[in-house]
């Protein structure tokens, strides 16, 4: 039965990567569209992804590679269920930015760019969100929190904790 | 497409009087940061709860992050009202006075805006706020006040009445000459004529051309573009229709960071809806004119900010710069030649063309025309998104505007210009901000990032900081940014640890002016200038942390020293249980001590100590 659902969603992957490609069949400049999506369906870049998209853009592997590598949004590992990116901006760093990573660090576990043993959190940081007003800030996933201190993160945490009970119920 | 004219007239006509009141949240990034949506949810369901006909809606940002979530309560044919620091628990009470009864909340109002009804009694109108008083918006106009998704909205308040008028009246060098006369310089950074530069891309030979927008906004400590995007699509949008009619273009691309999804969904959602009444794509208001507009969302690389960078990765490389020349506006994205401006300027331009030139170089200094948005953050009172004009002091902005330093410490420094600008000491503070005074002083114009300082920031820190930025954010194509960040950050990673020497200090100045005169594109080229004007202003910091193993500011960790004070300490043991490394001991009742050479200076006892008795030294 396992077998069987993680199949099906290899399938399904497999179909919308295949999709993907045949839209930008032609494109100029789709390398780097195309690691964004293929990265949105696989939540990394596997080494065969990278390998089906140099040759359906017919160039060398070697320049995707160099590409995947050469931005910080692309990853090559697989990461967690729910990404924390914690804003490391001069804002941010004037008003407790450090701290912050410390407490969250502290709070899971885990140091920079790892993901908790259970697979839920990866923590990142990021150079700035853009949310200076409101420093220090985080995001986790695709939701920014400001105004943040030490204390509220466990706070935050849970509620991510909390959605993958429930998922998993 | 009907009468661009009629149709504003039409739509001027259906959107007043509003015959029921309105609630606006603002829902910026900013915004929903602070928790925007749970206010909007709140007011929606006491709406319903009491059966009122109220219209709920959301907007962007106003400027005062500081204040938010912000919520705007409108009554028709009364001022409209915005109110500051809103949460789901004051939906109640705001909803029960303000739209119900008509009272407004007086001591939650920030301001209100001046219109044709007479305002309400004791809350600031918004031109005379001490927040707004000395600001002008021009390409902030819109932000905060209309409903940045609707192109209706656009239309009605004056929008692509710009292009409009290009299309119909001019020929492309009277648009190239409008700018020129405008004075408009680019907003990016760098501060070069924009009326120049369309005028090299338009006499470039060749037919096919581009018109780019670098929207990859990547200063830490700003986030004008990202709120101009955000909160008028349409004004960015209209203003590289209008660059690429001057140029010659028929294609454009929007460079825009990935770290701002809400940006980007905004953007296609402008680029749709006007395709979709023919503002944009072929045959733009019956006139011949054609332009297709993409959006390129970036990939996490600072250093594509840098115009060559940016377009090699549009092409799909790696996003490192190449040698100039030849300039983009010979040969720019595939070869071609390209006009690349930054959102801002691409924003200012709907305002030149319908005011003309001579309108906008009459605001600002001799040699920096119109106005400036700014980013002000850190250590100050309001935090917020400011437009002033050009020539304002600092002083003006960091005291009159944003209200001071927050708790009225001492101000340090304020840093302008992001990872490339300088950190400037009081003494500059009567400094006018324009292109050329900020340079002169050490720091530059850039982006318009603000980060204020108090005296607990610790100057050394902020150029590691920087510094550390830069490095990783070096594409390491050249040798003098590659390694010399590298040893740079070194250097001062060692002098914030205590371990630095004094000759380290004309070590590191030997090297920032090297990695100045000789790096391959701006990056490089004004990385040091965080550690040259610390080094020139803030001299006595770096000694401090070299001569006598102390960090003034108290921030670098290593230079720290905690001890207790024994006529304090009650011994009451809650700093040995708050101690993660053991390193306080005493007896019960009896005054504890720290050993100093197993604290690791976290502070946590401190903070634990009800007593005052522990002292950072």
């Amino acid at each position: 039965m396992i077998d069987k659902d993680s199949t099906n969603r290899a399938n399904i992957k497999e179909a919308a990567l295949a999709e993907a490609l045949q839209r930008y069949a032609g494109a100029r400049g789709a390398l780097i569209p195309l690691l964004q999506e293929a990265q949105e369906i696989y939540g990394y870049l596997p080494q065969e992804v990278m390998q089906t998209i140099a040759t359906a853009l017919k160039i060398p592997f070697s320049k995707v590679y160099g590409v995947a590598t050469f931005y910080t949004q692309f990853h090559l590992k697989p990461r967690g269920r729910n990404i924390i990116r914690v804003c490391q901006g001069t804002a941010c760093h004037v008003r407790g930015g450090a701290r912050l990573l410390e407490a969250i660090s502290a709070a899971l576990g885990v140091g920079k760019n790892e993901t908790t043993p259970d697979g839920l959190f990866t923590l990142e940081t990021v150079a700035c969100l853009g949310s200076c007003g409101l420093a220090p800030v985080m995001m986790v996933n695709e939701e920014t929190y400001g105004r943040l201190t030490p204390e509220k993160i466990p706070a935050i945490l849970e509620m991510y904790r909390g959605e993958a009970v429930i998922a998993a119920g | 497409m009907r009468d661009l004219k009629e149709w504003r007239q039409t739509l001027q006509q259906q959107d007043r009087p509003a015959d029921r009141p309105s609630l606006t949240v603002g829902m910026s990034t900013c915004g929903q940061a602070a928790g925007g949506a749970r206010v909007m949810a709140a007011l929606e369901a006491e709406v319903k709860r009491l059966g009122l006909q109220v219209d709920i809606s959301q907007t962007s940002c106003i400027g005062m992050c500081y204040a938010e979530p912000i919520v705007e309560v409108a009554l028709p044919g009364k001022p409209r009202v915005f109110y500051g620091d809103m949460t789901p628990e004051r939906g109640g009470r705001l909803v029960a006075s303000h739209v119900v009864q008509g009272v407004p909340v007086r001591e939650w109002a920030l301001i209100q805006l001046p219109g044709n009804a007479s305002p309400y009694e004791g809350i600031p109108v918004m031109p005379a706020s001490p927040y707004y008083g000395r600001q002008v918006r021009v390409v902030t106009s819109r932000l905060g006040l209309t409903d940045p998704e609707s192109l209706a909205e656009y239309i009605a308040t004056g929008g692509y009445a710009a292009l409009e008028k290009c299309l119909r009246q001019m020929t492309p060098e009277q648009v190239v000459e409008e700018i020129k006369t405008s004075g408009l310089r680019g907003r990016g950074g760098a501060g070069f004529p924009t009326g120049l530069k369309w005028g090299f891309t338009r006499s470039a030979p060749g037919e096919k051309k581009y018109v780019v927008c670098n929207a990859d906004e990547g200063d830490p400590g700003a986030f004008m573009d990202r709120s101009v995007l955000e909160g008028d699509p349409f004004a960015v949008i209209e203003g590289m229709t209008i660059a690429a009619y001057a140029i010659g273009a028929d294609e454009g691309y929007i460079y825009c960071r990935a770290e701002y999804p809400l940006a980007i969904k905004r953007l296609k959602m402008a680029i749709a809806a006007a395709e979709a009444k023919g503002l944009l794509g072929s045959n733009i208001l019956g006139s011949g004119f054609n332009f297709e507009l993409h959006i390129k969302a970036g990939a996490g690389a600072f250093v594509c900010g840098e115009e060559t960078a940016l377009l090699a990765s549009i092409e799909g490389r790696r996003g490192m710069p190449r040698v100039r020349p030849p300039f983009p506006a010979q040969q720019g994205l595939w070869g071609k030649p390209t006009n690349i401006n930054n959102v801002e300027t691409y924003a200012n331009v709907p305002y030149i063309i319908q005011n003309g030139g001579r309108w906008f170089a009459a605001m600002g200094t001799e040699k920096s025309k119109g106005t400036k948005v700014f980013c002000l953050t850190g250590k100050v009172k309001k935090t917020g998104l400011i437009e002033v004009p050009m020539g304002i002091t600092l002083r003006e902005i960091i005291f009159d505007i944003a209200g001071g330093i927050q708790d009225d410490r001492r101000f340090k420094a304020v840093q302008i210009g992001g990872p490339s600008g300088g950190c400037l000491p009081a003494d500059k503070l009567d400094l006018p901000v324009d292109y050329d005074s900020l340079t002169r002083a050490g720091a530059i114009m850039g982006s318009g990032g603000m980060v204020v300082m108090d005296e607990n920031t610790c100057m050394v820190d902020v150029a590691r900081f920087f510094l550390n930025f830069t490095q990783v954010e070096s594409c390491g194509k050249c040798t003098p940014c590659r390694e010399g960040t590298k040893r740079m950050l070194e250097i001062l990673t060692r002098i914030c640890a205590g371990e630095g020497r004094m000759e380290d200090l004309d070590t590191l100045e030997g090297l920032a002016r090297v990695v100045k005169n000789t790096a391959l594109c701006g990056l490089g080229q004004t990385c040091p200038n965080p550690i040259l004007s610390t080094l020139q202003n803030f001299r006595h910091e770096y000694e401090a942390h070299i001569k006598d193993k102390r960090c003034p500011a108290h921030v670098c960790q290593a230079l720290l020293v905690y001890t207790i004070d024994p006529e304090k300490c009650t011994g009451c043991g809650a700093c040995t249980r708050a101690c993660p490394a053991g390193a306080i001991s005493g007896e019960k009742k009896q005054p504890h001590r720290i050993d100093p050479a197993l604290c690791i200076k976290c502070g946590s006892c401190m903070e634990k100590c009800k007593f005052g008795a522990i002292s950072r030294l």
